[in-house]
């Protein structure tokens, strides 16, 4: 087929040419950055926390009335209110192990600081930031963390710590992550570390495979898997409690922990939020990502209706305007099947080179994007699929009425209309 | 003419319902994908004290040094005791408050038997006065209540309901976490947003303040911030008196400043103030101070969620294809009927009348479009929160403004869409046509 003829019979027809290259461009450049960003947000919730989701809840509760942490000897008063809780949760007959404990992945509520190899080191510079868990020795079974060396904690290990206070623990455990930043050549166990700075040494006894920080926001993506535990009950006017159940017994147990809490005290605050499992929790956390992968998604899907609609209606309109030189090309002796081809070689030409300009498109806006809002150079495969997809789009469009155009018959060349 | 020439446009949408249809469809989510985005963006980064927001200036005073301060030489974000006391004192401003979110919970009392949490703002006393705080019963305190570190409370409307019925509460006694305070005054419902006095540890949108209490009684009571503290360097601290004193920043301190005059003077202030403490020791870097008003502030702290850009900028971009895609399809429906333009052409109808009658054609495909589209946007906004927090979702409403807009924008749009499918038209030669047919 030669391409002369319809690039002189496109020539007549400008702006529906350049109306469909047009659409077909900016089509292109908004559903290959949709369609990048729905795959970036799906990684980003797809990635696993390092704790064993399924069974886990975390009640989060204050105490009213209770000592600020401050005084001499509140510490041990907030520690006997602790230490009744934690007893009446364990007692529980579902659950199979409590731990109390600071914060939980995608909780957004973080404890920083940085880890040096050296005493009084300072520390951001270094990179080595680190996020911080406190719990006791059932934190590793509790959470379903995945011990790769060492040990865990024992009863003797864990500590008070009242809310403001700074002492460092003699011993740690920290995640791969970080040990294998601290010491690159895979020996951290038994070595000891400095937290924040400090002139006391903490060594680490065990390591985790994988544990993700409390936050979920950008500000935190430089350590998000550095995190250390150390053994301590925090003990402030409020706590919170990771608990694991016995599997399928989670709703049991959270309808049951306010009424068994209120019966260790009525003196405290628990509020709707309070009892969470592990799933709202990620729900949650995630909330925003999902609805704008869901967003995005719906937006690609109805532009490309839209388009390829545009498409249709077009071509519809073209098919009608040409009825006659079809006819009488039909007449000359083209078969059905050339009409058809020729409309969709026409497509192919018009979309192929809007898909030139919407790979132009395409990357002005990723660029765009990665200025202000802080996203990633869009892969060349994105744009290349986009391209097909397009491409197909156009063609998948054109189809019906190319169809309806190689069925003009001949006769009507005859015809004076 | 205008008249019939609408109803001819309504006519001729029965003409090619496929073709109409699509459009109608096209300018419909297109128009309703860009108002639901529209409608979070507009209450996300609205003014949100208009009246005011040019006076209100938040200080910021570089406590940290360039070692350990923010991103591009930014001081922190909020100020640590020292300054903000000595701010404080200097009294400086025409007015001026410091606040700190703090968490009390109401203990039980008659025939309530389990505590609620009642959280709020540590504040002075010109802070109502500042932020114009609307009363429903008595008042703020005063000054000198700020200096008698009096038990006063100010309580919302809703912990009013919750407590004494609505009743006028005034002068009666609450237990806010084992500690009597006096009720002066319930707020009537107040809540900016986004909640430009205290970005530092709400990001700008928080549920209603419960109680607002006075700020030296909380210092008393060695009441921790119920929001963010951030401090820099190795913790050393362990009694409430060396947390004062450490670098720990978590007070909000605003000023009102009526001229542009007083602007100088006070930053004028701020630059002495650091210069002194550099001069005195206590820090060692030149003075590193910023007075930002409320709209500077929010910008500054970008309360405006990124996913709202974001959606906004896809939302428009989707509504640019739908209208390329209107202008196609118009140029097709318009060019169909060469013929009869051509014929109208011939028994004197001037171009203008063409012109006319076609773009009031096109505004009827428009106001449809909008209709559809204001159908989808109510859809849209109900839907909002499966894209934003909840704080966040329920601003997003469909009042009688959104609804005036969105129609306003399909037709405006659809009218500019059809200018080249008019002109179009309107220049279709009659004599060509004709003959030809």
């Amino acid at each position: 087929m030669k391409l002369h003829p319809m690039i002189a019979a496109l020539r007549r027809h400008k702006a529906g040419v350049v109306l469909i290259a047009l659409q077909i461009a900016l089509t292109l450049a908004i559903v290959c950055n949709a369609v990048f960003i729905i795959g970036q947000r799906i990684e980003r919730v797809n990635r696993p926390t390092g704790l064993v989701e399924d069974n886990l809840m975390l009640v989060s509760q204050g105490w009213v009335g209770a000592p600020s942490g401050d005084q001499p000897g509140d510490v041990e008063k907030l520690d006997s209110l602790l230490q009744a809780d934690l007893a009446a949760l364990r007692a529980m007959p579902d659950v199979e192990s409590v731990v109390p404990i600071n914060s939980l992945p995608l909780l957004n509520s973080s404890w920083t600081g940085s880890v040096a190899l050296k005493p009084g080191s300072d520390l951001r510079a270094g990179n080595a930031r680190s996020v911080y868990y406190f719990g006791d020795e059932h934190l590793l079974k509790t959470l379903g963390l995945k011990l790769v060396a060492g040990r865990g904690f024992t009863a003797a290990d864990v500590q008070n710590r009242g809310f403001r206070d700074s002492g460092t623990p003699a011993v740690i455990i920290v995640t791969k992550a970080l040990a294998d930043k601290l010491y690159p050549k895979g020996d951290a166990l038994g070595k000891a570390i400095y937290l924040d700075g400090g002139s006391s040494p903490s060594t680490i006894i065990g390591e985790v495979e994988r544990l993700q920080a409390p936050a979920t926001g950008s500000w935190v993506n430089g350590f998000l898997w550095n995190a250390t535990i150390e053994p301590f009950r925090l003990n402030a006017n409020f706590s919170r409690y990771a608990i694991r159940t016995r599997p399928g017994r989670l709703q049991a147990v959270m309808h049951a922990v306010p009424n068994v809490l209120y019966g260790v005290s009525r003196m405290r605050v628990l509020d709707d939020d309070s009892v969470k499992s592990f799933a709202q929790i990620r729900q949650e956390a995630y909330r925003s990502d999902v609805g704008m992968a869901v967003l995005m998604g719906v937006v690609c899907l109805i532009l490309l209706g839209v388009t390829a609609a545009g498409i249709v209606g077009l071509t519809s309109f073209w098919v009608g305007q040409r009825h006659r030189q079809i006819g009488v090309r039909r007449a000359l002796g083209a078969r059905k099947i050339d009409i058809l081809h020729y409309f969709q070689m026409e497509n192919l030409l018009i979309s192929g080179a809007g898909a030139v300009i919407g790979l132009g498109l395409a990357i002005g806006l990723n660029m765009l994007l990665m200025k202000r809002f802080e996203m990633d150079r869009l892969p060349v495969l994105y744009v290349l699929a986009g391209i097909v997809a397009v491409m197909a789009l156009g063609q998948g469009a054109v189809f019906a009425p190319a169809r309806r155009a190689s069925n003009v018959p001949p006769v009507v060349a005859t015809r004076s209309v | 003419m205008f008249g019939y020439y609408f109803q001819l446009g309504l006519r001729s949408l029965r003409r090619n319902p496929a073709l109409t249809a699509l459009m109608v469809m096209a300018i419909g989510f297109g128009v309703a994908a860009s108002m639901t985005t529209y409608a979070v963006f507009r209450a996300v980064s609205g003014n949100p004290i208009p009246d005011r927001s040019a006076r209100l200036f938040t200080p910021q005073i570089d406590a940290w040094g360039p070692q350990q301060n923010l991103k591009g030489g930014e001081p922190a974000e909020a100020l640590g005791y020292v300054d903000a006391m000595a701010l404080m004192r200097a009294n400086e401003a025409k007015r001026q408050t410091l606040l700190y979110p703090v968490q009390l919970s109401v203990i039980p009392q008659g025939n309530r038997d389990l505590p609620l949490n009642a959280n709020g703002y540590a504040v002075t006393s010109d802070f109502f006065a500042m932020f114009e705080v609307p009363f429903r019963y008595g008042s703020g305190w005063s000054g000198q209540d700020d200096a008698a570190r009096t038990a006063d409370v100010v309580i919302s409307d809703e912990l009013d309901q919750k407590l004494f019925g609505g009743a006028d509460s005034v002068g009666q006694t609450l237990n806010l976490g084992g500690h009597d305070y006096r009720i002066v005054g319930v707020a009537s419902h107040w809540n900016p947003r986004p909640r430009f006095y205290d970005l530092f540890s709400t990001g700008g949108f928080a549920d209603e303040p419960d109680i607002y209490m006075v700020f030296n009684r909380a210092l008393d009571l060695q009441m921790r911030t119920g929001g963010r503290n951030s401090c820099r360097g190795s913790l050393s601290f362990t009694t409430w008196q060396e947390y004062l004193q450490s670098n720990c920043v978590w007070i909000t301190p605003w000023v009102e400043l009526d001229s542009s005059v007083d602007v100088a003077g006070y930053r004028r202030f701020l630059t002495n103030y650091a210069a002194e403490q550099q001069h005195a020791g206590r820090f060692n870097w030149a003075p590193n101070v910023r007075l930002r008003d409320v709209m500077q502030w929010m910008d500054q702290e970008q309360v405006v969620p990124p996913e709202s850009r974001i959606s906004l900028a896809v939302a428009l971009g989707f509504f640019v294809i739908c209208l390329v895609n209107t202008i196609g399809l118009l140029l097709a429906k318009f060019m169909r009927r060469a013929g009869e333009i051509g014929v109208r052409r011939a028994l004197g109808a001037t171009r203008g009348e063409i012109y006319a009658q076609y773009l009031i054609e096109a505004g009827t495909v428009g106001l449809t479009g909008g209709l559809v589209g204001l159908l989808l946007t109510a859809v849209g906004v109900g839907g909002v929160s499966v894209l934003f927090r909840p704080e966040i979702a329920k601003l997003a409403r469909l009042d009688p403004s959104l609804v005036a807009l969105t129609l306003a924008v399909a037709i405006v749009a659809t009218v500019m869409a059809a200018f080249y499918p008019a002109w179009r038209a309107a220049h279709v030669q009659p004599a060509w046509q004709l003959k030809s047919s």
